[in-house]
Order: structure tokens, then sequence, then C-alpha cells
């Protein structure tokens, strides 16, 4: 016992650099596991302050494209006949209607940290868990897929972007509706893998691939991008459609948080079905 | 004594906000990723206790880590690199032992002496670092020339801002 401890003492350097290296390795294992709500990442207050500051700063070069953008998109939802644009005032407004029932509610949020050159890219945004946000909702933009809220702090809520090793978004092939899921392969931010989409399938280069209404998280259509080209690997039954992405990951200034109501009612009575199995 | 820990305590600032809010937000493709924060650890002085450097290491990586959104990663890099540095300062150590007073820098020590200790610990942070970020197989090749671009890189900065803000002190 003796001879262990002096044998310790005398490479006490190398066992705390293990013991460091050890608690590192936890963390990793620890914040990877996908949800698990952690307490250092980048939604936390003090980086998060430093990030907005930085963001306002920055934000103001871009004033003139952001503005052109919310105009362009005012007059969108101007033309679009839905009376209850009429009314609209403040994020949370609800549509009270017997017949209609409301599942789906956006919130807009402001990018204030991006990165799109990493291999697991992720997004902070202004809003919080005081704004109703919550973990799992889905956050797009004004042209189309962003990403899903992992981490909430009051006023901020970190986003993996789609550009992440484990975002996996079941799209669709919007003229026939066949489905796969889409993911990052980590080398364009422009384009991701759309992979699945059986052979008989007429695609053409062009094609829409919008959100599949299979995905819990995403509102069923919601624009994802366009098939830049596709490949049928040798004895494989399915095509690999490389997607162009309609949203630009490199220039994100304002995005919209989509809560869904139903979503909650939906996920425990599939559990409870899988429970009954 | 006092002067120096204020000093390594304001480069660890200046080093981690340029490093957040200035060089992650450069893109230069996805092959080039420079992290110039490891500067710090490179000149710490040479009499820091060995435990010394590998706390700083975590703090300085766990302090990265918050930026990055990546809890653990630039943590696990620096804590290797600290324990590293310890090694390569006594393989390349001159015959009579470092001088008191001095600092691992090109003013002191010479651009050839400099140039194989910052490069040799530049690569292995990065090398860590990518490895951890990447963890699968089948970006083994590609990993690898990132680590071997984004050092370079980072060495080229490294040694910029070297000469940029360190000048040789008045022999006396």
């Amino acid at each position: 016992m003796r001879n262990l401890i002096v044998f310790i003492w005398k490479h006490y350097f190398f066992f705390l650099f293990f013991l460091l290296e050890v608690l590192c390795i936890y963390f990793i294992v620890q914040n990877n596991s996908f949800h698990r709500a952690t307490f250092i990442n980048s939604s936390n207050q003090l980086s998060g302050n430093v990030l907005e500051t930085y963001s306002d700063m920055s934000y103001y070069f871009h004033l003139k494209e952001a503005n052109e953008q919310l105009a362009r998109e005012n007059a969108l939802l101007r033309s679009t006949s839905m009376p209850s644009f009429v009314a609209i005032s403040g994020p949370d407004y609800k549509i009270k209607d017997s017949i209609h029932l409301q599942k789906y509610q956006y919130v807009s949020a402001k990018v204030v940290n991006n990165s799109i050159n990493r291999r697991n890219n992720y997004i902070t945004i202004d809003k919080g868990s005081k704004q109703g946000l919550a973990e799992d909702m889905a956050v797009i933009s004004s042209t189309g897929v962003v990403g899903i809220i992992k981490n909430v702090s009051e006023n901020f809520s970190s986003v993996m972007s789609l550009l992440h090793k484990s975002c996996t978004i079941s799209s669709k092939v919007k003229k026939d509706g066949s489905y796969g899921p889409l993911s990052w392969d980590g080398t364009d931010y422009r384009y991701a893998t759309l992979s699945d989409i059986p052979t008989h399938v007429p695609l053409a280069a062009g094609d829409t691939i919008a959100i599949s209404p299979y995905s819990a998280t995403f509102p069923e259509n919601i624009l994802v991008g366009t098939v830049e080209s596709f490949e049928r690997k040798s004895g494989a039954y399915f095509y690999t459609v490389k997607v162009k992405l309609s949203t630009d990951f490199n220039k994100l200034n304002f995005v919209y948080v989509v809560k869904n109501f139903m979503k909650k009612e939906q996920e425990e009575l599939e559990n409870a079905a899988k429970k009954n199995d | 004594m006092i002067n120096e820990i204020i000093k390594n305590i304001f480069r660890f600032l200046i080093l981690v906000l340029a490093q957040v809010l200035i060089i992650k937000n450069i893109d230069l493709g996805r092959f080039i990723n420079p992290f110039l924060y490891v500067l710090f650890i490179l000149m710490l002085p040479f009499e820091t206790p060995n435990w010394l450097i590998l706390f700083v290491s975590l703090i300085l990586g766990l302090t990265v880590d918050m930026f990055y959104d990546t809890l653990g990663m630039h943590a696990a890099a620096t804590v290797f690199m600290g324990f590293c540095r310890v090694g390569v300062l006594k393989l390349f150590s001159p015959r009579e032992g470092y001088e008191f007073g001095t600092q691992p820098t090109i003013q002191y020590l010479g651009i050839p002496w400099f140039l194989s200790y910052a490069s040799i610990l530049i690569f292995l942070h990065h090398l860590v670092l990518f490895y951890i970020e990447v963890f699968r197989f089948s970006e083994l090749l590609s990993t690898f020339v990132k680590v071997i671009l984004s050092s370079l890189f980072t060495l080229l900065l490294v040694i910029i801002s070297q000469f940029l803000f360190y000048r040789k002190k008045e022999q006396s």
C-alpha cells in the first residue's frame, strides 16, 4: 500500500493528467448524449451576453439586407388572404376558432451566434424559456428549415443546426410524397444528402424537397431545398439525392421557432402504444 | 512574480476573446480552423509548476468550449497539450537548462527553437481536438488533412502575433 502511494506521488503529474483527461471525456460523453441538459454551453448567461453584445454590433452592418428580407416577407404575408393576419399584435397571438384548432405557433427570434464551418454547428438565438421556448422545438427561417432547439436558458436558446452530425430530418419529394432521412455530410454548408428515395420515383434536378408529414418536430411542407443531383449506388435500391438547401446558413439573421401544441399528445399516445407491445 | 501572473491573466482574456469573437467568425473553408488561443499555453513561463499547467489548460479549454458549444472537446485537447509541453520542453532544453527569467518566445530562444517547440504542440492539440470532434473512422483521412492545414495556419498566426506584440527586452 505504501509503495503504491509512493508510486502515485512520484508520477503525480501523469496521474493528474489522466484524471483531468477522464473528466474531459466524461464531459464530452455527457454533452453528446442527445438532448442532455448541460450547464456550460453557449446559452448560459455569461457567454450568451458576450455573444449578444457582439452580435448587436455586427448585426448593425447587415441591417440593410435584413430590412429588405423582412419587407419582402411582410409583403408576402399581407398578400395572403388569411384573415388572422390583420389583427396580429405581438408574438403570442392565438386564433380563437371553434372549427379550427391551432396546432402551430411561431415565435420570431434573432440569431446572436452562428457557425457553418465545423462538423457540428450550433446557432444561438435571443429567446429562451421566458418566451416559452423549450427543447425539441423546430426552428425555421423565412426561406426554409434551420434546426432543432437543444438547450434553453432563461433568455437564450442553443439550436442544433441542420449542419450537425446527429441532426436528421424526415423529408419528402414534394411532387409524389416519397420520403427519407435528410442529413448533412459535413462538407459544403449549401448541400445536404437525402437518402432512401425508391428508384421508381421520377426525380429531376430542381424538384422541391419539403418536410414530410411524419416529422414530429417540423410542420409539414416547410421548404428544405431543391434537388441538385441524384445517383443510384451500384446494388442499391434507393437513390441518394444531393439537395441544395434553401436556407443560406451563412446569412441567418431572423428565425422562427415553431411551437407544436399537439406534439405532447401525439408522443404520449405513441409511447402508450409502444408500451402495450 | 505578481506582475507575471497579472500579465498571464491578461493574455488569457485577450486570446480567448480574440479566438471566440474574431477568429471563430473567419471562414477559411472547411479544412482550415485556426485556434490561436493555444498560444497562451505555449507562452506560460518556464517556472510554472507542472500541476498548474494542467489546471490552467483545463480552464482555458473549458472557457473556449463554452463559446463553441463543445463541452469537453477543447478542454481534452488543451490538457493533453499542457501535458506534452513538459516533455517537449525537456526534449528541446539547452545543455545548461533554461535561463531564469526568460520565456519560451522567439525573442529569447530564437526562431528554430520556437518553431519546433510550437509546431509539435500545436499539431498535437489539433490532432486530439479534430479527432474527438469527428469521432468516427469514415472521415479519417479528411480529418488528418484538416489537422495539418489548421496547424500550419495556427502556427502562422502564432508567429505573426509574436512579432507583433513581443519585442526583445533591452539587454543590460
